[in-house]
C-alpha cells in the first residue's frame, strides 16, 4: 500500500498544454503505470483535442465525469493556480496537487479559506497538496509531479518534505542503501499550504505498509513543531528528523516564501530541539538521513 | 519588497487613514521650504532608509524654527545611518521626510500580517506603541491584543472594537480608531501586503488618531498585478549583488563565511550551508540557481559569489533530477573557465547521468575536487581554505 495515491488513481492535469504542464506530463506517463493513471487534461480554448494520446476537457468537472478521475495535478501559471485549484475542489475530488511556485499569498489565503466553508457546510473536502511543491510519489506504481522518478525504488519508509531537492537527497540515500519508498510526499515550500507535517505523518501512522519516516522541514512557521507534538503522542513508527537553515539569518527569506525566521520559535535550533524531545532521531549531517533510519529499523 | 515610510503613508493616505501632513524631499533647500510649506512651529526631519530604529540612531529630529530643520536635514542627510537592522556599516540617508508636529497623547501599535496556523490574517493591536513590539511580545506579551480576520468576511466591527477597546483607546477616539483598524485592513488586502505597520499610532488632544509612523513589505509574487508598488521600489536601498543576482532569477543572499555555495533548490541550499558550518566553516552565501541551472545561469551565479573577497573556496552542490548532471557539469566547467577560477572548487553531484558529469569534470584539466556526499563536500573544500 501507500499513502493518497497508488496504481489505479487516476489523475487529471491542469495546464497540461504549457510549456511546463507537457514536459512534466509527458515524464509522469513514462513513469511505471502513468498510461494508465493521467486520463485528462484541461484546457476550455482546447477541449476536443489530445495530447500525448490524452484527451483535452473544457473543465475539471467534465474531465472527472468523463473518466472518474479523482485526483488533479496543476502547472497553471501563477496568476490563475488559485482559480485551478478551486475549480478541482468545486468538482469535488479527492485530492489537488499544485506544484505551481509563485502564487500570491492573498490568493493562497482566499482559496483556502473558501475549501474550509465549503466543508463546514456540508460539502466535500477536497484535499491540497502544495503549492509549490514537488508532488508526490508511490514508487513503481505512479508518479505525480516533478521529481525524478528513477532515483526511487518500491519498499517501506515514508518520506515527506517541504523542499523538493531536499526529499531527492534523502530518497536517493534511501535507495542506495536499499530501502525502497511507501510514498515521498512533497508538501511544499509555501507559508500557506494544504496538507502539512502533521496530516502526511498521520497517513504514514496508518499505513500498514510504511515501517518508518523521514521527515524533513525548513526553518519559518509553526508546522514542524505542531507534528512532533502529535507524532509524541500518536506515532508508532520511528522518525528520523531534519531541518534545514541552522545557518540561515532571521529576517532574510531563504528562496522559498515561507523560509523566512519570524519570532524565535521557528528557527532550525528550536525546531530540532522540539523534534528531539518528541522521541524524533533528529540529525545536523543531512547526509545522515539514510543511515540513521537504517539503524532504527 | 519594503518601501519608505513616506510612501507608506501615501499607501495609507489613499485607503484614508489620517496621517500627520509631510513632504518627501531630497536636499537640505528643499527640506527647509517643506517646512515652510507646511508652517506651523515644529517640525519633524526624519530619515528614509529601509530599516527600522531610525530614531534611536539619530536619524528622526524635532525641530523648533526653520534654523532648525536646515540645521538637522544637514546632519541627517548624507549620513550613514546605523540601526539594530542595518548592519555595522549602516545605511546611507538619501530621502528626507519633513512633517507637521502632531500633539501625543498615547501612543499606540496596529498591524496586519498573515497568520500561517490560521490561515487567516492576524491584526494586532498594542497599548505599547512607538517602541520594537518584538521587545513588547518579549516582555509583556499579554500587552499584545490578536484577532485572527477570515479574508472571506473582512474585519468586522466587533473585531474592530475589541482591538480598540482592548488597547485603552479612549471613548472620544473610539470611532476613529475603529475606522482606522478596518482601513489598514483593506489596504493590507488590497495591496497583497505581507505586513502593514503603524507604530506609533496616536490620539491627539482633540481626539483625531493619526499614524505617525508605518511601514509595509509587499508579497513579491503578488507585485505583477500592482505596478502602483513597484513604482515605489528603490533600488539604492537593496544589495546590489542580491540585485544582480534577481536579474538572472538567482536566489542569492549574502552571509559573513568564507565558502560560496552554489545549489539547486532551496531547502538543499541550505542544508549545504549548514553542513558547512557543521564540518568546521561558515558559508558565504545562500544561492538557489534553481530547476533550470543553465551555463549562463551558472557563469553568474559565480561571477556574483566570486564578487564577494571573503570567499576563499566555493562548494557546488546539485541533485540532477531533471536536469542532468552532465548538463550542469558543462556549466560548471565554461563558468570556472570564464570566471579564471583561482579558489579552490569542490562539486558534489548526484543524480541522473552522475558519471558522465563526473567524467566532464575530471577531464576539463581543471583543478576541480569531486565528492559524493555533502558531508564528503563539506570536509574538503573546508580542509581546502585552511
Amino acid at each position: 500500500m501507500s499513502i493518497l495515491i497508488n496504481k489505479d488513481t487516476k489523475v487529471i492535469t491542469q495546464g497540461i498544454t504549457g510549456k511546463t504542464g507537457q514536459f512534466h506530463t509527458e515524464k509522469c506517463i513514462e513513469y511505471a503505470n502513468g498510461k494508465n493513471c493521467f486520463v485528462a487534461g484541461v484546457n476550455p480554448k482546447k477541449a476536443g483535442e489530445k495530447i500525448f494520446d490524452v484527451p483535452i476537457y473544457a473543465s475539471v468537472k467534465e474531465a472527472a465525469a468523463e473518466t472518474g478521475a479523482t485526483v488533479s495535478v496543476i502547472y497553471v501559471p501563477p496568476a490563475g493556480a488559485a482559480a485551478a485549484i478551486w475549480e478541482a475542489c468545486e468538482a469535488d475530488l479527492d485530492l489537488a496537487i499544485c506544484i505551481t511556485e509563485g502564487i500570491p499569498v492573498r490568493d493562497m489565503l482566499v482559496v483556502r479559506n473558501k475549501m474550509k466553508q465549503k466543508v463546514a457546510a456540508g460539502g466535500k473536502e477536497t484535499l491540497l497538496l502544495g503549492p509549490n511543491c514537488p508532488g508526490l510519489i508511490t514508487p513503481e506504481e505512479i508518479k505525480i509531479g516533478i521529481m525524478p522518478g528513477h532515483i526511487h525504488k518500491k519498499g517501506r519508509i515514508g518520506v515527506v518534505s517541504r523542499s523538493g531537492t531536499l526529499t531527492y537527497e534523502a530518497v536517493a540515500q534511501l535507495t542506495e542503501i536499499g530501502l525502497g519508498q511507501s510514498s515521498a510526499v512533497g508538501i511544499g515550500g509555501d507559508p500557506i499550504n494544504g496538507l502539512k507535517h502533521i496530516d502526511v505523518m498521520r497517513m504514514f501512522n496508518d499505513d500498514p505498509d510504511t515501517d518508518a519516516v523521514i521527515m524533513i522541514g525548513e526553518i519559518g512557521g509553526p508546522d514542524e513543531a505542531e507534528a512532533a507534538e502529535w507524532c509524541r503522542d500518536n506515532m508508532k513508527k520511528p522518525i528520523v528528523g531534519f531541518i534545514a537553515g541552522v545557518t540561515a539569518p532571521a529576517g532574510k527569506r531563504m528562496g522559498h516564501a515561507g523560509a523566512l525566521i519570524s519570532g524565535g520559535a521557528d528557527t532550525a535550533d528550536a525546531k530540532l530541539a522540539i523534534m528531539e524531545e518528541c522521541g524524533f532521531k533528529v540529525t545536523r549531517d543531512p547526509s545522515e538521513m539514510g543511515k540513521l533510519l537504517k539503524a532504527m529499523l | 519588497m519594503k518601501i519608505h515610510e513616506y510612501q507608506a503613508k501615501e499607501v495609507l493616505r489613499k485607503f484614508g487613514v489620517v496621517t500627520p501632513r509631510g513632504i518627501h524631499c531630497t536636499s537640505v533647500e528643499d527640506a527647509v521650504k517643506a517646512a515652510e510649506e507646511l508652517g506651523g512651529k515644529i517640525w519633524v526631519v526624519k530619515a528614509q532608509i529601509h530599516a527600522g530604529g531610525r530614531g534611536k540612531g539619530g536619524g528622526v529630529k524635532v525641530a523648533k524654527s526653520l534654523d532648525e530643520v536646515r540645521e538637522y536635514a544637514s546632519q541627517i542627510l548624507g549620513m550613514q545611518l546605523i540601526t539594530h537592522q542595518t548592519g555595522p556599516e549602516g545605511q546611507k540617508v538619501r530621502n528626507l521626510l519633513i512633517e507637521e508636529g502632531a500633539d501625543i497623547q498615547h501612543e499606540y501599535y496596529v498591524a496586519a500580517l498573515t497568520d500561517r496556523a490560521t490561515q487567516k490574517v492576524a491584526m494586532m493591536a498594542s497599548s505599547e506603541g512607538g517602541m520594537d513590539i518584538e521587545e513588547v511580545a518579549h516582555s509583556t506579551p499579554e500587552k499584545i491584543i490578536k484577532v485572527f480576520v477570515d479574508p472571506l468576511v473582512g474585519l468586522t466591527d466587533e473585531q474592530a472594537n475589541e482591538l480598540a477597546k482592548g488597547i485603552g483607546m479612549p471613548a472620544g477616539s473610539m470611532a476613529q480608531a475603529v475606522d482606522t483598524l478596518k482601513k489598514l485592513y483593506s489596504c493590507y488586502m488590497e495591496t497583497d501586503a505581507s505586513l502593514a505597520e503603524i507604530n506609533p499610532l496616536i490620539h491627539q488632544g482633540d481626539g483625531t488618531v493619526k499614524a505617525l509612523d508605518a511601514k509595509f513589505n509587499f508579497d513579491s509574487n503578488a507585485l505583477f498585478r500592482h505596478p502602483e508598488i513597484v513604482a515605489y521600489r528603490d533600488l539604492d536601498e537593496e544589495d546590489p549583488d542580491e540585485l544582480e543576482a534577481s536579474k538572472f532569477d538567482l536566489a542569492y543572499i549574502s552571509l559573513d563565511g568564507n565558502i560560496g555555495c552554489l545549489v539547486n533548490g532551496a531547502g538543499l541550499a541550505m542544508a549545504t550551508m549548514d553542513t558547512i558550518k557543521l564540518f568546521g566553516a561558515e558559508p558565504a552565501n545562500f544561492l538557489d540557481v534553481g530547476g533550470g541551472a543553465t551555463t549562463e545561469k551558472v557563469t553568474e551565479a559565480f561571477k556574483i559569489m566570486l564578487k564577494n573577497p571573503k570567499v576563499k573556496g566555493i562548494l557546488v552542490n546539485i541533485f540532477g533530477g531533471i536536469m542532468r548532471c552532465d548538463t550542469i557539469a558543462e556549466g560548471v566547467v565554461t563558468a570556472a573557465r570564464e570566471v579564471h577560477l583561482s579558489v579552490p572548487l569542490v562539486v558534489r553531484m548526484k543524480g541522473t547521468n552522475e558519471d558522465l558529469g563526473k567524467k566532464i569534470l575530471a577531464e576539463s584539466g581543471l583543478p576541480i575536487i569531486a565528492a559524493d556526499t555533502m558531508a564528503e563536500a563539506a570536509t574538503k573544500i573546508v580542509e581546502a581554505v585552511k
